[in-house]
């Protein structure tokens, strides 16, 4: 058994390596294993107790324990930010128990755990996303019954799937569902994506990595190997589209990336930035400059690199 | 001379669409129902009547595939092969019930999708079924509420804004919308005051003759019956004591039940 | 002529089984053939089982024994034995029963209901409502009432209809009780001239009429129930 190297002062607790006991690891392992064998499908697992609470992501670091090694590079990003209090504390974690190599960079990392958000940047072979999902099964709202859904998904019967979206356009011309929008994985299995925007949902499909989710609260492992096909729901007369917006980001000029409004004092100003703090602060870095790039970073709410 | 006559020579369907052999259902001690066979022809109209307790709910959860029976066989002839219903896989039996098989159940709301638009609930059918083209889907909902004499105005609203009757009607558009070949019925107009159920029952019966549906209906209403079936199986304590024409059977009833039930009722 | 209902041996006893399981005989042996053109009234003292005998002829009430061969589609079925599926298409294409009541069908117009019997025959619905309008028209119902429910008719309005319907397309074989109740004398005579027109064209007809004249207008033949009485 691997124990913690680093861990040489006597007063701190001799946590086994990333956290987890090692047969912990290899029943998430044999877990994760069955769910890239059947994309899509929801494997149940023995989530365990981590030291936070159900609901702040207990399900992505699981998988995330039982996937690093000492060679990995860890990135966790929360609301596409690398700097929120949930991203940096995850990173902390498992840079006290697993050694690990922590970055903000997306093409740098092997392991991306994720809340909310896939990276604006295109994901690489061999390299794995994390996802934290809150509630993995994406017919629970229709039906209440686990023993129902269960079938539905035996036998592919997503008829009930479709029936939301078209409530959706039926009261209100379009389909509203802005995250967490059900996904078709590999032509069998309705997928729950988490709550990432609908406007990354495009970025799974056919993504070179492999992306794994998990479900601390509701003990489900589910798994899209790579370039496995995924594709949102809609109609034929109503395809899936994603979110755009009027303008770029504010800061680094992107028009391709999902936009954060933030309010920026009380008259009602506001700005639309990138909600990908790495993408837009490696955009400033090559020089790209939104137009109130100068103002935020007069007040010094954002760091101009690009500043001679 | 030979005065007996296979009903095919007649040109009349070659065979049952249903073929019902010794179907019992026990509980515990109790009977439900008990051997209780019978054949379905396409586009026939059977009733079911006796009073309650008497076992035809029972017999109808059998027959449509929901209660497996404890002995006996439901066959079913909807395609080229007849499919014994609870042989095959549950997968098989579940396509059925959404495709060549409807339920109306007596209160609606165990029928209809209480959360979802009416024409959602109508649509449901034809989404199970592969329709991806929304405008489509809609079209045909309109069509099937028209049928059922619900204003196009209401497609959006909800069951739970509609009255009993209406929720009644969208429950049986939502069950012809996939154009079975077999409806079960159970009390579809109790619970609905008289004005309500006169109207309910002329629309199933110009739905049953217009679309050449075979139906099964349970009731406790002699009235319903005469209205809606063909045919009829009076029950009771779990068998069928009688069955025969519906016009025979209410008008020349033999068993002593029987003439008990009819006998009871004021103007049948 | 052919024949089309030839009656074996028929007889029929009721048994009530919630009054002490008293049996009520109404006929025995009855033995009578009707050939095609030819009306058969039937006559009795009331309570004499005519009626009885007409639903026996229509497979609405089952004899207690005996065979009845109704000519239908070229061969001849016996209607007592016959399953349920083969009645209901003996009916429908060769049995019509003229009955003294409209069963009233809530929200079916009285043009509907004289439509019906042609639909169900594969009859246009042009060339049905045509006829059927043709129809009221010769019974004299007020136009004003053909798009109405026949709910809220007169009696008078109601049997009408009731005939409309039956003669609206005759069946090879008609079978009449007492269809002229209510009718006023010109009506009547209408009714009258329908069942000859029928069976000119070559239908059995079997009735019941209260009403001498009527009765004799109509009849080719009398058959005599009281003959088949059972001494009880």
């Amino acid at each position: 058994m691997t124990v913690h190297q680093s861990i040489s002062d006597e007063t701190r607790p001799a946590y086994n390596y990333a956290y987890l006991d090692e047969q912990t690891k290899r029943m998430i392992r044999r877990a994760l294993l069955k769910a890239v064998a059947i994309p899509g499908y929801q494997v149940p697992f023995g989530s365990r107790e981590m030291p936070l609470a159900r609901g702040w992501g207990t399900g992505g670091i699981q998988v995330t324990a039982a996937i690093i090694g000492p060679d990995d590079t860890l990135k966790v990003i929360d609301q596409g930010a690398d700097d929120t209090t949930n991203a940096v504390s995850i990173r902390r974690f498992f840079e006290r128990t697993a050694d690990a190599r922590t970055t903000e960079a997306t093409d740098e990392a092997t392991i991306i755990q994720t809340r909310h958000r896939i990276p604006e940047a295109p994901l690489k072979a061999g390299q794995i996303m994390v996802y934290q999902v809150p509630q993995p099964e994406p017919l629970r709202k229709l039906e209440p019954h686990e023993a129902e859904t269960r079938k539905m998904h035996a036998w592919a019967e997503y008829g009930l799937m479709q029936v939301k979206l078209y409530e959706n356009i039926a009261r209100f011309g379009e389909v509203t569902t802005t995250y967490d929008y059900p996904v078709m994985v590999n032509g069998r299995y309705v997928m729950a994506p988490s709550p990432i925007p609908k406007f990354d949902n495009p970025k799974m499909q056919m993504s070179p990595a492999l992306q794994l989710f998990g479900a601390g609260r509701e003990k489900r492992i589910y798994a899209v190997p790579p370039h496995t096909s995924v594709r949102s729901l809609d109609f034929d007369d109503h395809p899936f589209r994603i979110q755009s917006w009027e303008q770029p980001c504010a800061l680094c000029g992107a028009a391709d990336s999902y936009l954060d409004e933030v309010v920026i004092d009380d008259q009602g100003g506001r700005m639309f930035v990138c909600s990908d703090s790495h993408h837009c602060e490696t955009r400033r870095a090559e020089g790209h400059r939104g137009a109130m790039l100068a103002d935020a970073s007069a007040l010094h709410l954002v760091e101009d690199e690009a500043k001679p | 001379m030979n005065m007996q006559v296979n009903p095919q020579e007649l040109g009349l369907d070659p065979a049952p669409l249903l073929s019902v052999a010794g179907v019992s259902r026990f509980y515990g001690e109790r009977i439900g129902c008990a051997d209780v066979s019978f054949d379905l022809w396409p586009g026939e109209v059977l009733g079911i009547v006796g009073e309650s307790g008497s076992g035809k709910s029972t017999l109808l959860r059998c027959l449509a595939g929901i209660d497996k029976p404890d002995e006996g066989q439901v066959l079913f002839r909807g395609g080229t092969e007849p499919l014994d219903i609870y042989s095959v896989a549950e997968q098989e039996r579940r396509r059925l019930m959404c495709t060549a098989w409807g339920i109306v159940h007596q209160n609606p709301r165990d029928g209809l999708r209480m959360d979802v638009s009416a024409g959602g609930n109508v649509g449901e059918r034809l989404m199970d079924n592969g329709a991806r083209h929304y405008g489509k889907i809609r079209e045909t909902a309109l069509d099937w509420l028209q049928r059922v004499e619900i204003a196009a105005g209401r497609i959006d609203d909800r069951p739970r804004q509609f009255s009993g009757g209406m929720q009644q009607r969208l429950q049986i558009a939502r069950v012809l919308v996939s154009e079975p070949k077999l409806v079960f019925m159970d009390e579809p107009t109790g619970g609905l005051d008289v004005s309500v159920q006169a109207r309910l029952l002329d629309l199933l019966r110009v739905l049953v003759r217009d679309l050449g549906l075979a139906a099964i209906i349970v009731t406790h209403d002699l009235a319903v019956a005469r209205l809606l079936t063909d045919r009829l199986m009076v029950m009771k304590d779990g068998r069928v004591v009688e069955q025969g024409l519906t016009d025979q059977v209410l008008d020349d009833p033999h068993h002593a039940y029987t003439q008990l039930l009819t006998s009871a009722v004021l103007t049948v | 002529m052919t024949t089309m209902i030839h009656v074996e041996n028929v007889a029929k006893e009721f048994t009530l089984h919630n009054q002490g399981g008293v049996r009520l005989p109404v006929f025995d042996n009855v033995n009578f053939s009707v050939a095609a053109g030819e009306a058969l009234v039937l006559a009795g003292a009331s309570g004499a089982g005519k009626s009885s005998l007409l639903r026996i002829l229509y497979g609405n009430y089952r004899p207690t024994s005996g065979a009845i061969a109704i000519t239908h589609g070229g061969r001849q079925i016996d209607i007592v034995s016959a399953v349920p599926r083969t009645v209901l298409d003996i009916r429908r294409r060769t049995l019509g029963f003229v009955s003294q009541f409209l069963r009233v069908i809530p929200r079916v117009t009285a043009l509907d209901i004289v439509r019906d019997p042609l639909l169900a025959r594969g009859v246009s619905p042009e060339e049905a409502s045509e006829r059927a309008k043709a129809m009221l028209a010769r019974l004299n119902l007020p136009q004003r009432l053909w798009d109405l429910a026949p709910a809220t008719f007169s009696g008078g309005e109601q049997q009408r209809v009731n005939i409309a319907r039956s003669f609206v397309d005759p069946s090879p074989i008609m079978l009449i009780d007492e269809p002229t109740a209510s009718l006023d004398a010109n009506n009547r005579n209408v009714v009258v001239r329908l069942i000859a027109e029928a069976r000119e064209q070559g239908s059995a007809i079997v009735g019941i009429f209260h009403d001498e004249a009527v009765r004799e207008a109509v009849a080719t033949r009398y058959l005599d129930i009281t003959d088949f009485r059972k001494a009880a």
